[in-house]
């Protein structure tokens, strides 16, 4: 008789720490139960700046989740950040034009990548690339613009606010009128390469 | 001159104190795979250590959890993001207050009890007997004791966490008023399998070195009653220090 307590007991225990394990993988990540691999099918993008986007941010269309980042490499020729999209393989229909941009969740959140779906008749497959991309937006660029173009229209005189415009405008990554959205790569000049050191992190 | 010679004499016993740990280690690893057959035996160690544990950790945690949902919103309602307290409350409890304070209160709780009772075998003469029997005490009595300290002690730590959680969920979401979906969505993206794994890595470690101190006090404690008593005084203390002191490493190597 003593002898089932202990074994009811243990095994109480060691069901609730295994519930309890089990519940903290399910529960607490937004890994869910998936186990192994779902079926999916690899997008590559290339963009010029990712930011801080992460491996496993969300990949969405119109606000739904179709996938995430799997992997975040560096083309060396290019100079560009390949980013590999694991799409769940029941979304198989994103025309092959469509466009991929990188937005941040709410002002200071995550990034993710956000697709925009193009018109072709085409589809995406596995491994095939998107071609028009936009890059992270970096809060930084953007008041260094700000700045640029606060000098350029505050100088009355060409001469004297000529290098002072000419720096700022150096540190840009898109210059306002280049930057047409589906204008795939956007120009950009060879300061603005690397990505920033400093992250925008809350 | 009599100063520097006791400084001496304490770092050379606390350096073979050191090294009789490791030794003894090593002889508990050897001597796993034939004891892992006694199941029964390592069965009951599971239940002495893990299920008696279960009621103090629990309630442990719910508080634990239930502190760190009141101070969490008060702090987070400031910048008006209490919704981020399912995030601050899962991450704060899976990788360091589950591990840590659970390993605290198994000291406490199991680590005490296998001390005392070893020190009380070897008081009363049981662990000679055993070997005058040709019963290798090692392997009979330590070695269970061991695996079922380490056994119990992540599974301890994951209920601690959970029931934290829950206990984060009840003072924020019942008591204070954060929204119940947000909570959960937040803490769903902020928690990464890489934070599981941390704790889960964490309590792993934290349950074999409190066990090996325990048994290690409790085996070579000094046969009287004093002794046994300071045996369990040292398990408790020696343990909390090495179980931070880990904690820290542990937590820099992840980063």
């Amino acid at each position: 008789m003593r002898k089932s307590t202990l074994d009811l007991g243990t095994g109480t225990f060691v069901l609730l720490g295994f519930a309890a394990l089990f519940f903290l993988t399910t529960q607490t990540t937004s890994r869910g139960l998936s186990f192994g691999s779902s079926p999916h099918y690899d997008l590559i993008a290339k963009f010029d700046n990712i930011g801080d986007l992460k491996v496993g941010a969300p990949v969405s269309m119109s606000g739904v989740e179709m996938g995430r980042v799997a992997k975040i490499g560096f083309d060396p020729k290019e100079f560009k950040a390949v980013v590999t999209l694991r799409m769940e393989a029941r979304f198989n229909q994103i025309p092959s034009d469509s466009d991929a941009s990188i937005y941040t969740q709410g002002l200071l959140g995550g990034k993710f990548v956000g697709l925009t779906a193009g018109g072709a008749d085409t589809y995406l497959k596995d491994k095939d690339h998107i071609d028009f991309t936009q890059s992270a937006f970096v809060l930084e660029n953007l008041i260094g613009q700000l700045v640029a173009n606060f000098a350029k229209s505050s100088a009355t005189s060409d001469a004297a606010a000529a290098p002072k415009a000419d720096a700022a405008a150096k540190s840009d990554v898109a210059p306002k009128a280049d930057a047409a959205p589906k204008s795939g790569t956007v120009p950009k000049g060879p300061a603005a390469v690397p990505v920033p050191k400093t992250e925008t992190n809350p | 001159m009599n100063i520097l010679a006791e400084l001496r004499l304490t770092v050379v016993e606390s350096l073979s104190e050191l090294g009789a740990m490791a030794h003894f280690l090593l002889r508990l690893l050897a001597a796993c795979p034939r004891a892992l057959l006694k199941v029964d035996l390592i069965t009951k160690q599971i239940y002495n250590c893990g299920a008696l544990s279960l009621v103090i950790i629990m309630l442990s945690g719910l508080f634990v959890g239930m502190v760190l949902g009141l101070q969490g919103f008060e702090l987070l309602q400031r910048f008006g993001s209490e919704e981020a307290l399912g995030t601050a409350a899962a991450i704060g409890l899976v990788k360091e207050l589950g591990p840590v304070v659970t390993a605290l209160l198994f000291a406490g709780r199991a680590g005490t009890a296998l001390a005392s009772e070893l020190g009380l075998m070897r008081a009363t003469d049981q662990i000679s007997a055993m070997e005058m029997m040709a019963v290798d005490p090692i392997r009979r009595v330590v070695v269970p004791r061991f695996l079922g300290g380490v056994i119990s002690m992540p599974l301890l730590a994951a209920i601690f966490s959970v029931i934290g959680i829950y206990g984060a969920q009840l003072v924020g979401v019942q008591f204070m008023g954060v929204d119940s979906g947000s909570f959960w969505s937040q803490m769903r993206s902020g928690v990464g399998l890489r934070d599981i794994n941390e704790g889960i890595v964490k309590s792993c470690i934290f349950g074999v070195f409190c066990s090996l101190i325990a048994v290690y006090e409790g085996y070579y404690a000094t046969p009287t009653a004093e002794g046994v008593g300071r045996a369990t005084t040292r398990t408790v203390v020696t343990s909390a220090v090495v179980i931070l002191f880990l904690d820290y490493l542990v937590t820099a190597a992840f980063l």
